[in-house]
């Protein structure tokens, strides 16, 4: 099973989420999050006062899936929340060492 | 011929009975209109007093809840909140005595009004002959609970709860009470209606309530030094949403803080009311064109901020001036404070954190200055006859003005330094550095403002 950490673009969330759910991947855990790679914050004013903003809003989703959908599900991601410019996001894979249901027990990729 | 005195004195009785009923009836005449015009005018005054109170809660708290980080919303607006408690009862017990009193020198009252004897349903003509003085005195309450809450922008988000309601129930004695008694109380030393020696036109409380609270406001920033952190931290608004809503609460409130001080629901009403509304437009938006020009985009933050800072500058002079000369105050105010909150603050480098002396200290004290220049006997023949301002071609009273802003500003100093001294020395003023990092929610309260995952 594999772990998949996608940071994307906040306006892209609907275009992944109907993506996924289009080749039958139904689960996954969507965060709000703010941060930057390379891409340039912005600047605000107040009262004379200036801030650089550089943590920008993103979206984490995290989802396991089997390892025979891997590449299925990578290839229909990147698709998805790919914009082109500076600050469409990264996406990290980890190994997972267990699934649990924890309604009634079922283990492995049999749980996802 | 003996019975010649039965119809006489029919004929007398006929003819006396005609004078008294129409003397009675113009009598009950005149009672009844002045009736009615007392039930006008303490319709409207209560109102206004309502109005005033909204402007400190939920205006101000709002206003100054929403510029501060999250995790002082709760302390800020608490500060607001627990004035509207506190300052009445030290004025109910002895406030007004002091502020509104006859006292045997121009500088404060004395006790004839303790625990509100004497102040009742009958009115006092010497403040306002056709309401009961209770409607004055709680009037005039809702303005002595908004300037020390004034002042809590300058300390935001470091400031001993405990130490701040001591703090202003000393102000309240040093600072307020000689201000309002000089200004607005009988014999007071710059009373203009009553015959002050040194005559100072403050229609609402431009001296009284903001040159006296933004001066203490940058004397506590400059005593109790910068928020850790700043200004390289970034602080923002934690809400301009709920600050903005303030603002407009403010805006509407001041109406009865301006319009009601013309004391009647009368014409010279109506008047301030106008040109309250005028400079507050005409501030708003020079603020806002001013910062455009200056950063590039024009900030909400700005916008209410400059009709805050229209308000201010013309509350001395709004039962003065006419409605033109209240747009170019307005005007003026917008700029001054913009330059003063920005520029000015940036120059010094005071963490005066919500501008309490950029808006209030300069803008009551411009607004003051050009009272003396636009106050005008069209408006209000307050010296009966005698010319006003420089408007009426009296240039001299810009100079009385002035006199009156350096007495405010003299007893702010002095006093609030004083005051802060011995605070600090008996409770401390500042919180610790981990209960400011905490947040003062948390350390002050042990409340948190949004629960949003309950």
């Amino acid at each position: 099973m594999k772990k998949i950490e996608a940071i994307i673009q906040p306006h892209k969330l609907e275009e992944v989420k109907e993506a996924l759910k289009a080749i039958g991947i139904d689960g996954m855990t969507i965060t709000e999050v703010r941060g930057h790679g390379r891409q340039k914050g912005h600047k605000e004013i107040y009262r004379g006062m200036e801030y650089q903003v550089d943590l920008l809003p993103k979206i984490k989703l995290e989802m396991v899936i089997p390892d025979a959908r891997y590449d299925e599900v990578i290839q229909t991601l990147v698709k998805s929340a790919h914009t082109g410019k500076i600050g469409d996001g990264k996406i990290f894979v980890f190994d997972v060492l267990e699934a649990i249901r924890i309604r009634n027990d079922d283990r492995g990729e049999g749980a996802l | 011929m003996r019975y010649l005195w039965i119809p006489f004195l029919f004929l007398t009785a006929l003819v006396s009975a005609q004078p008294p009923d129409l003397e009675k009836r113009l009598a009950d005449l005149t009672a009844a209109t002045k009736a009615a015009q007392s039930a006008g005018d303490n319709a409207w005054m209560l109102v206004s007093a309502a109005l005033v109170l909204m402007m400190t809660g939920p205006g101000l708290a709002l206003f100054y809840g929403g510029l501060v980080r999250r995790k002082n919303v709760l302390a800020t607006m608490m500060q607001s909140f627990v004035l509207m408690a506190w300052v009445t009862v030290i004025w109910a017990l002895v406030g007004y005595s002091l502020a509104f009193a006859e006292g045997s020198t121009p500088f404060l009252g004395g006790f004839n009004y303790l625990f509100l004897h004497n102040v009742g349903a009958a009115p006092n003509a010497d403040y306002a002959g056709t309401i009961p003085q209770s409607t004055f005195m709680i009037y005039q309450l809702m303005f002595a609970i908004i300037t020390p809450a004034l002042i809590c922008g300058a300390f935001a988000e470091r400031m001993k709860f405990s130490a701040m309601l001591l703090f202003m129930t000393l102000w309240m004695f040093l600072v307020y009470f000689p201000m309002a008694h000089m200004v607005w109380g009988k014999g007071g030393l710059l009373n203009a209606a009553l015959g002050g020696k040194i005559p100072c036109f403050d229609f609402a409380g431009g001296t009284v309530v903001h040159i006296t609270s933004g001066v203490s406001a940058l004397v506590c920033a400059l005593y109790m030094g910068k928020r850790k952190g700043y200004p390289n931290e970034p602080m923002r608004p934690h809400s301009m949403v709920i600050s903005t809503i303030g603002a407009c609460l403010l805006w509407v409130g001041w109406f009865g803080f301006n319009a009601g001080s013309a004391l009647a629901a009368s014409s010279l009403a109506t008047s301030a009311f106008v040109a309250t509304h005028f400079a507050a437009a005409a501030a708003a938006l020079s603020w806002m064109v001013a910062e455009w020009m200056h950063t590039g985009k024009p900030s909400v933050l700005g916008a209410i901020s400059g009709s805050v800072a229209g308000l201010v500058a013309i509350t001395p002079a709004s039962g003065f001036v006419k409605p033109m000369p209240a747009l170019i105050i307005g005007l003026i105010a917008g700029v001054v404070c913009f330059l003063m909150a920005t520029s000015v603050k940036k120059m010094f480098g005071y963490d005066d954190s919500l501008d309490a002396f950029g808006v209030h200290g300069a803008g009551g004290t411009l607004g003051a200055l050009l009272t003396g220049v636009f106050a005008t006997k069209e408006i209000n023949d307050l010296l009966s006859g005698k010319p006003m301002g420089w408007a009426d071609g009296n240039a001299a009273q810009v100079g009385n003005q002035a006199i009156g802003c350096l007495i405010a500003i003299g007893l702010a100093v002095v006093g609030t330094f004083i005051i802060l001294k011995i605070c600090d020395a008996i409770l401390g003023v500042r919180v610790s550095e981990e209960q400011e990092i905490e947040g003062l929610d948390l350390s002050m309260h042990g409340e948190e403002g949004y629960n949003f995952e309950a």
